[in-house]
């Protein structure tokens, strides 16, 4: 490999041909201050936060984009160097919305962090320009004028996820990330996936806040108010509480649950097994009947509405299930109540989501029965926390708690579900017993596992070959689902998850807020989840003795009757 | 005085191929044509010819790397945004004889291996759009331009793009930008347009004056061209003269002029028998200097020496009668309007640059907004990303030099030219 040899601020380094500055400082342990700049995403050099004196070169020149020559001699924070990153962060201060205190991004902000590392000890200016008022349309919350124009936003919904509903508009003080012809974001494309959120180094960008509708909730004593926490939740929730990523916080999540006054806390685990049952029965129905393949899954909110609006040839392929969430909402206000013996009206259900689609899911005039909305209340992962700090929660000191039948049992393929891969190796782990007849041990399906962006495997199942292929985020599925529509592939089951990486990079996590640890993050969380499903004692969703029941007792069978009517739904081209 | 590109002003109907051709048209392209590549581009080396739109690269280089480059299909570009304030000399051009520049570009793209070319022209020229529109259609029918250019299997075809307003689509990768129907935002270099331009293929990409100057320069020689000139500067530039002169317009000289024979010569001096305050050399973007200083010689060189840049070629002229921070606001207003908004120093500096002159014209500026307006100047010239925002700053860098005792007199609430309002020392 072609190795440049340079000096930073006195330091002789040798790094590969093609690195930038900012990457040859890190390896000196230099932090360069960057805002605009996410590896591989969003590269414009815009924001010049980050720029640096090369001796002989005229100017300064950005760290992140500029890359090493040999023999060049960087200084990274000369007083040319601070002043001129001190201006750059007062000029990004100066039409910024300074409501640090009441913003939601307040300690967690990386401008904020900056202005603090450079030494802005006064801001200077004046804000002179409005851009705008806040758009609430949807779950996804954007405040204008909080924006610090980095474009972060714009090349993840672009370049990663393939919708692009946002772009630049207008020039010089007065430009702004907006939608086309400034309409909400409700009234665009918009999947809801909340990716713009986590990359938003501001608060320009956040969900809408449902959780003054969990207080009130919890505080009417006519309401019978349930919770159910979502796989990927558990291993992320800890985050904001100083626990490393992957943690596993399920035990002190479901007191700190019980603490709030959730009169039971249950678990979408349990749900997903429940899926996994009717999807891995309808897959079998598809092929073995001649029914439109490949099928397709149906869990993540951001896919179903991103194919909904640029893959609506596919409808059809997409699994009539519901997602967990949403067939535990339908569950818990018909056989719940039942067996309870409580009225369904008064059951009130709460969801603690790794996700912001999921908002948008509950909603979905589809998502009732009987004119009872299967979910009352979508928070997630983040407002879960700002609700246990809120009631003064010492979250990391709290003893474990259990889970609450009857909806709380699950296996370790209902867990899997909060990552990419988990839902097709679940699905697996069932349909090979179906076919098979028997009981197998070899369950983990290595090949659909990863951080791979595609995935693809052939697995032979009682002699036969099935062909699977698993995607995350939405620009990911899109490549995938342009190769069948070109002919090119062709599956029988394919997972997609709407974000990369799957639920536990969802729009609702915790803000990750060094982006460049990214990645890592990501394999802590997925690590943490394949953990606990090593732990399980059932680790496949037909054994789930509580799923068995809900069958044995309520439901009859798989694809029956009433499952169709509680646990299925269509799709809409939009 | 030897006449390069002005030769035909208004002498032939601008869209005429018939009258250009008689007046001397199409020899460099029947030249170039019967030539080597290699030794063309030679030839404009030897004319010591430098890009006309205000960078000053040398023309012979440029097209010497882009002939160098392997990839392919490559464009032709032709700047004609013409946007730097007090400047039109392009407009003489593309309104009198647009051939020359047609002419000019055609012989890039014969020594290149070019089928495509694009003329960008603001949009505010419509009427001038018209009229190149019209002269490529008559070039083409002529077999100049289109399939089987003169009789041979060359072919090379040109379209007009428009502007729509936007300043910074005069900055090269914007404007390549903006003809691929994006935002006209620049690009981060590298890579260069010469390697990655219109549709990421190589393009070569000059200003209108510059390809003008290459007929005359194949017909008659580089060395030719490069002796109307100065050691450093080949041939003569289209100057444009305005602000408080007499005779304001486009005047051809050959480089090695002094501005002071430029302007009281050709100019006629200043209006109304004032005095000369400052010249603002290079259009809004270029530096302001004082009367002591017009006896530096146009030349890329001599004017380099001194710290200055000739720009575009835009002179204008400034009378005592004007305040310099209030000339300056109104400079920096433009640069406010017209920043793209992509890059911080550049979107919010200016914004903040006339709000502090603002308080100097008001007379509640302060010592401290004195050197906060040094202070962004520095910044904005280091760390812009493009031409715009680290040229935007220069006249203030330049007038501040210069006068600095003007904006110190405004601190303590006097404006020795009144013009400005004062207002908000009164206030006090």
């Amino acid at each position: 490999m072609d190795m440049i040899n340079l000096i930073i601020d006195g330091i002789e380094v040798s790094v590969p041909k093609d690195t930038t500055i900012l990457e040859a400082a890190k390896k000196l342990n230099i932090n360069i201050p960057t805002l605009c700049f996410m590896k591989g995403i969003n590269e414009p050099g815009s924001c010049r936060v980050c720029v640096v004196e090369v001796e002989g070169w005229r100017g300064l020149h950005p760290a992140c984009v500029t890359k090493v020559s040999e023999g060049i001699v960087v200084k990274t924070a000369t007083s040319t160097v601070r002043e001129a990153r001190k201006n750059i962060l007062e000029l990004i201060m100066a039409n910024h919305n300074r409501e640090c205190l009441s913003c939601s991004r307040n300690l967690k902000c990386e401008l904020q962090t900056l202005c603090n590392d450079n030494g802005i000890d006064r801001l200077p200016y004046d804000r002179k320009i409005d851009k705008g008022c806040i758009d609430a349309t949807g779950p996804i919350v954007r405040d204008p004028n909080k924006c610090a124009l980095c474009g972060r936003c714009v090349s993840v919904c672009a370049k990663q996820q393939h919708v692009g509903v946002i772009d630049f508009a207008n020039r010089g003080t007065h430009t702004t990330v907006t939608t086309a012809y400034e309409q909400g974001l409700a009234e665009q494309d918009c999947i809801n996936c909340g990716q713009c959120i986590k990359v938003c180094p501001v608060g320009a960008l956040s969900e809408r806040d449902d959780t003054a509708k969990v207080w009130k909730a919890l505080e009417n004593q006519e309401l019978h108010v349930v919770v159910q926490t979502a796989p990927a939740v558990r291993v992320a929730l800890g985050e904001e509480f100083g626990f490393a990523p992957g943690t596993n916080v399920e035990g002190k999540m479901v007191t700190a649950l019980r603490r709030l006054g959730f009169d039971k806390v249950f678990d979408t685990n349990f749900s997903a097994d429940l899926t996994i049952i009717e999807e891995g029965n309808e897959l079998l129905d598809r092929i073995k009947n001649g029914g439109k393949l490949p099928m397709i899954t149906s869990c993540s909110p951001g896919w179903i509405k991103f194919c909904e609006h640029q893959y609506h040839d596919f409808l059809d392929n997409l699994s009539t299930c519901k997602s967990p969430q949403q067939m535990f909402g339908a569950i818990a206000k018909s056989y719940y109540p039942e067996k309870a013996d409580i009225d369904p009206k008064s059951v009130f259900v709460v969801s603690v989501m790794p996700c912001t689609a999921k908002k948008y899911e509950a909603d979905r005039d589809e998502m009732n029965v009987d004119g009872l909305k299967d979910i009352d209340a979508v928070i997630t992962t983040r407002e879960l926390a700002r609700m246990i700090r809120q009631a003064g929660i010492n979250f990391a000191e709290l003893e474990d708690g259990q889970r609450d039948s009857i909806l709380g049992t699950y296996s370790g393929a209902g867990t899997i579900f909060g990552n990419t891969g988990g839902v097709m190796e679940a699905a697996l782990r069932t349909v090979a017993e179906k076919l098979t007849g028997k009981s197998l041990d070899c369950i983990e399906y290595t090949a659909v596992r990863g951080l791979d962006r595609i995935k693809e495997a052939t697995v032979n199942v009682a002699g036969m070959d099935i062909k699977v292929a698993v995607a995350s985020g939405t620009g990911n599925a899109s490549k995938l689902l342009d190769k069948i529509r070109a002919g090119e592939a062709d599956y029988h089951f394919i997972e997609v998850m709407g974000c990369e990486g799957g639920c536990i990079n969802g729009g609702g996590q915790p803000i990750i807020k060094d982006k460049s640890t990214t990645e890592e993050v990501k394999a802590a969380r997925i690590k943490g989840l394949y953990d606990i499903d090593r732990a399980c004692e059932v680790r496949k969703s037909h054994e789930n003795p509580e799923i068995k029941k809900l069958y044995s007792e309520y439901l009859g069978e798989a694809g029956g009757h009433k499952s169709h009517k509680l646990l299925h739904t269509h799709y809409v081209k939009r | 005085m030897n006449k390069v590109l002005s030769a035909r002003f208004g002498k032939i109907r601008p869209d005429s191929v018939e009258e250009y051709i008689h007046a001397g048209g199409y020899e460099g392209l029947k030249k170039a044509m019967s030539m080597d590549h290699v030794a063309a581009i030679e030839e404009i080396k030897k004319a010591n010819l430098f890009g006309r739109g205000g960078a000053a690269y040398p023309t012979g280089i440029k097209w010497e790397q882009a002939y160098a480059i392997k990839k392919g299909p490559k464009y032709m570009v032709c700047n004609a945004d013409e946007g730097e304030p007090g400047t039109f000399k392009d407009k003489h051009i593309l309104s009198e004889d647009p051939f020359e520049l047609i002419e000019g570009m055609t012989i890039g793209a014969y020594i290149m291996g070019a089928k495509e070319g694009y003329i960008y022209i603001r949009g505010e020229y419509a009427a001038i759009q018209r009229i190149v529109k019209s002269a490529i259609e008559n070039a083409k029918k002529a077999g100049y331009l289109g399939k089987n250019i003169l009789g041979t299997d060359f072919e090379f075809d040109l379209k007009v793009v428009s502007g729509a307003g936007a300043y910074v689509c005069g900055e090269n990768t914007a404007l390549v930008e903006s003809i691929e129907g994006k935002t006209g935002r620049p690009r981060q270099k590298p890579p260069y347009i010469k390697n990655c331009g219109l549709y990421q293929m190589p393009t070569i990409l000059n200003n209108v004056e510059t390809y003008s100057c290459i007929p005359w320069i194949i017909k008659d020689g580089g060395e030719k061209f490069s002796s109307l000139g100065t050691e450093f500067s080949g041939g003569t530039k289209l100057m444009c003269l305005s602000g408080n002169v007499k005779n304001r317009g486009v005047y051809e000289i050959p480089f090695g002029m002094t501005l002071r024979e430029l302007i009281y010569d050709l100019g006629g001096g200043i209006e109304g028998g004032r005095k000369l305050k400052f010249v603002h050399l290079g259009g809004s973007s270029g530096s302001c200097f004082p009367e002591s200083m017009v006896d530096t010689k146009i030349c890329y060189y001599d004017l380099k020496k001194a710290g200055f840049s000739l720009g575009s070629g835009a002179v204008l002229v400034v009378d005592d009668s004007h305040c310099v921070v209030d000339y300056l606001k109104t400079v920096m207003e433009f640069f406010e309007e017209e920043s793209c908004g992509k890059c911080t120093p550049c979107r919010e500096g200016n914004q903040r640059m006339v709000e502090i002159l603002e308080k100097f014209t008001e007379g509640t500026a302060t010592m401290e907004d004195f050197n906060k307006i040094k202070s962004l100047a520095q910044t904005m010239k280091t760390t812009s990303f493009c031409g715009l925002g680290q040229s935007a700053p220069v006249p203030v860098i330049t007038l501040i030099k210069y006068f600095e005792e003007e904006f110190i007199e405004h601190i303590n609430g006097k404006c020795k030219a009144g013009v400005c309002s004062m207002s908000g020392k009164a206030g006090k």
